[in-house]
């Protein structure tokens, strides 16, 4: 993975959520599961699936598609794991992404990338790097770090406010 | 790759750090008992070694500087003036230079050399540098940053009479000498006349002496440099210290022959008593005093004792270690300690009984592992506590304050990496102890408490668990105003009802910490959030308690390892926790009555035990069991009961952090991976009951029963 860094930073990785198409740069993608037994944390978004155990770490498992409003991640034999590296709060932290299922390492120049429509995509323009296009169909490029940005772990302490009163010793 | 110098100037700058450490705890024990000779002579010879061994791989800015300081402390212990503390403050800014000239590039000294005058210019009027710097020596025998192995000395000092008019006391030096390592002396009193004739000005005393000691010849000569014109003096090496373990003995010829058996022991004692000895010979012959004789023999067997005790020193030997290899090995023990867990349960799946025997076997090995490797990075915590002197009188000496640091506990063992991530709470505490906790000193006797006002630093184990205490006797907290102040924030209800203890507690909120009108009026508060969760990070819990004028102390309570911990598994649902097993008392279990599956209590002889449901506290769907088993753990002293659906089993337990996005999901320390691969939540069972409390508005109704 780290050598495809090196060699090509046009390469996106294509999967899957509903019958979306996404990609991801495949600079921030370290592997893809099958989809493991995810452990679920309490008190946390329904989005936020649980930890799995990747060699010994616990790593979280976020479903893109709660988070964007697409119903939940279903098992199927393709649901796929998709591990990727991002930053939160200045930290470097491995986190997967549950996809209905993975497709291929897909090369787009950057003069074949458009900028992000304003409307008409089915999740938030912010999340969005910009829309490539494979064929007659339009790829949705992520814009993962952003998916997980601070503001949104502001948006997971609010949620979890809502559903748990701080107290006073917390 | 880098080179055999760069490894050894490596070892050097740590070495040195080392040395300076001790030094400023020295420097700063020196400040309260100012006459103690010891610690003038420990501060002498660290300064000492760090010319030294500085010289030796070229670091001479080090050299040339600490040659200064180090007249100056020469000319200390020789009594000729006292330590006062403008000398201290000077000695202690020294320290930070040489600090800072290790820290910075060969080759950029320049930019500190104004420092260093400065600090130098101030130490000339206690009458430093009483000949110029010393060339960097280059001939020092023993290459490595210290003599490998003790030598053993012999040394003749001879004062000249006149030596006393000199204002220099030869029995000073002779304690430098016994200072420096195992010594035997032998003073020579013969010279000495009758009464009649005595001048007590003279000094007509001298000695032999044979030292066992970790220096070179030279830093021995050292001792004696600012009397060289006022006696004879002879220093030999005896043994270099290079021989092998135990091969240096001093044998006799009848001892030689009796070990290649040409001679029997008997026949030998008997020749040796028909013959006289040697030393009554030559003095009956008038070739010797007999005062020489009797020196002689005591060099003999003093050198024979002191030979004897150099394999003893090495058994204790350590090596140093770079830490990421002891991570590394902590890792791999939790990888061991997981995969052994693994086979346990396949064995007790399979059935085998000669396997079971090999997982026993396998499962104690892994134990002790775990124990050993554990204890290997578990350090007292005294050396953290000894940086914090330093603080507290800088801070201190700032504020115009007077405080006193009493430290207890040192000795306490805490796994490296707590310790490391310790320090910046701790300094927090401190600060705010200093800052706002002791009062000046015009208002604590107005008070009528004693000027200085004394902080204890105190570390100790409690169960599973190390408690550090930093407790002051300054003004304490100001309850109302922190509730006051709270409830204008909106971070309490203005009708809440809530304890002192409660209150004070509400310094760690973070809304609390930001504003600076606040503490003003608490007089806490600064940071105080950062504390907590510095704390909290190490799976460790904090505490404030106070009395209004009488001081505040803020408990800290951690855990010792970080690593792996014994934990209970307990199954809810589909889902597995651990509860840690120092937690645990016992495990009961009791029948569902009815349909009441609200949080009651559990009657556990005559006692009522408050009962938290994990099923509802973690909003897990599906039936409890007709029998439920209570896990009763012990929490701050009360106890609570968890129920779940089934008790597993006691495992070992390897902590895995949740990460960053989990940061704020303060009821798991952690996750752990079971036997079958799949992970297992780890209960902060305090944190746990704390929240299910304050949801319930509080412990009373937490704690009630439905009936």
């Amino acid at each position: 993975m780290a050598e495809a860094v090196q060699t090509n930073d046009n390469q996106y990785l294509t999967f899957t959520l509903e019958r979306e198409q996404f990609a991801l740069d495949i600079a921030s993608v370290r592997e893809v599961l099958e989809l493991v037994n995810i452990t679920r944390v309490p008190r946390t978004p329904d989005y936020i699936r649980g930890v799995i155990n990747l060699r010994g770490r616990a790593v979280p498992v976020v479903d893109l598609k709660l988070k964007f409003g697409m119903g939940a991640t279903a098992r199927t034999v393709n649901t796929c794991i998709i591990i990727v590296e991002v930053t939160l709060d200045g930290e470097a932290t491995v986190l997967g992404a549950l996809a209905d299922s993975v497709q291929e390492v897909y090369e787009m120049e950057s003069s074949q990338i458009e900028p992000t429509p304003r409307m008409g995509t089915p999740i938030r323009a912010e999340f969005i790097r910009g829309m490539g296009k494979s064929g007659d169909q339009f790829i949705i490029i992520l814009d993962i770090g952003k998916v997980f940005t601070a503001l949104e772990l502001a948006g997971l302490a609010q949620a979890m406010g809502e559903t748990a009163p701080e107290s006073v010793e917390a | 790759m880098i080179s055999q110098e760069e490894a050894h100037r490596a070892a050097f700058v740590e070495e040195a750090r080392d040395l300076l450490a001790e030094l400023e705890t020295s420097l700063l024990e020196l400040e309260r008992a100012p006459d103690d000779l010891d610690l003038l002579h420990k501060i002498f010879r660290a300064l000492h070694t760090i010319k030294g061994s500085g010289a030796m791989f070229g670091f001479d800015d080090i050299t040339a500087f600490t040659h200064d300081v180090e007249s100056v402390f020469d000319r200390l212990r020789n009594g000729l003036f006292r330590v006062n503390r403008q000398l201290l403050d000077l000695s202690l800014r020294a320290c930070d230079h040489i600090r800072a000239l290790l820290d910075i590039p060969p080759g950029q000294e320049a930019g500190l050399a104004r420092d260093g005058r400065d600090i130098l210019d101030g130490l000339r009027a206690f009458g430093g540098e009483p000949e110029p710097a010393a060339p960097p020596r280059t001939a020092e025998p023993a290459p490595g940053a210290r003599p490998a192995a003790p030598r053993i000395f012999r040394l003749r000092f001879k004062p000249r009479a006149d030596m006393l008019a000199t204002g220099n006391n030869p029995l000073h030096l002779i304690e430098d000498v016994r200072a420096m390592g195992d010594c035997r002396l032998y003073v020579h009193v013969e010279d000495v006349p009758e009464l009649a004739a005595l001048k007590p000005e003279a000094c007509l005393v001298w000695w032999d002496c044979v030292l066992r000691a970790e220096a070179d010849r030279s830093s021995l000569a050292d001792v004696f440099v600012f009397v060289e014109d006022d006696c004879d003096l002879t220093v030999d090496v005896l043994d270099d210290g290079g021989a092998p373990d135990g091969a240096f003995i001093h044998r006799r010829l009848g001892e030689i022959l009796v070990a290649r058996g040409d001679i029997a022991q008997a026949d030998l004692e008997e020749a040796l008593s028909s013959q006289r000895r040697l030393g009554d010979i030559l003095s009956d012959r008038g070739l010797v005093h007999p005062e020489a004789v009797a020196s002689a023999l005591c060099e003999q067997q003093a050198v024979l004792e002191l030979a004897q005790k150099t394999p003893e020193r090495e058994k204790t030997a350590s090596i140093r270690v770079a830490a990421d290899k002891l991570d590394t090995l902590v890792d791999l023990v939790g990888e061991l300690v997981i995969v052994q867990a693994q086979i346990r349960q396949a064995v007790e799946v399979c059935g085998d009984p000669g396997l079971r025997g090999l997982a026993e076997h396998l499962e104690r090995l892994g134990d002790s592992l775990r124990d050993s490797t554990l204890s290997i990075r578990m350090l007292p915590i005294g050396a953290t506590f000894a940086k914090f002197r330093r603080l507290v009188r800088d801070l201190a000496g700032e504020l115009g304050k007077e405080v006193e640091l009493v430290t207890q506990g040192e000795e306490t063992e805490l796994d490296k990496t707590v310790i490391e991530r310790l320090g910046d709470p701790l300094v927090h505490l401190l600060r705010n102890s200093i800052d706002h906790g002791i009062e000046p000193p015009g208002v604590r006797q107005a008070a009528g408490k004693p000027r200085g006002g004394v902080i204890r630093l105190s570390a100790a184990h409690a169960g599973g668990e190390v408690v550090i205490r930093v407790a002051d006797d300054g003004a304490g907290l100001d309850a109302e105003a922190i509730r006051h102040r709270a409830v204008e924030r909106g971070l309490l209800p203005p009708d809440a009802e809530a304890g002192p203890r409660e209150v004070y507690n509400l310094i760690f909120l973070p809304g609390f910490s930001t504003a600076r009108a606040v503490t003003n009026v608490s007089g806490r508060g600064v940071g105080m959030d950062v504390v907590k969760r510095a704390i909290e990070g190490l799976r460790g819990s904090v505490e404030i308690d106070s009395v209004p004028g009488r001081g505040a102390s803020v408990s800290v309570r951690l855990p010792l390892t970080l690593a792996i911990i014994d934990g209970l598994q307990v199954q809810v649902g589909a889902e597995y926790y651990v509860v840690p097993l120092e937690l645990v008392e016992e495990c009961v279990e009791r029948t569902r009555s009815g349909d009441r599956a609200e949080p009651g209590v559990l009657r556990l002889r005559g006692e009522a035990v408050p009962c938290l449901r994990l099923r509802r506290a973690f909003a897990i769907a599906g039936e409890p069991p007709a029998i439920e088993p209570i896990v009763v753990a012990t929490v701050d002293g009360e106890r609570v009961g968890l129920v779940v659906d089934r008790v597993v089993g006691e495992h070992q337990t390897v902590i895995k952090g949740l990460g960053p996005l989990y940061r704020d999901i303060v009821e798991f320390s952690g996750a752990t991976i079971r036997g079958d691969g799949r992970m297992a939540l780890i209960l902060d069972v305090a944190a746990l009951v704390r929240r299910a409390a304050g949801e319930d508005g509080g412990r009373a109704s937490f704690a009630h029963d439905g009936a």
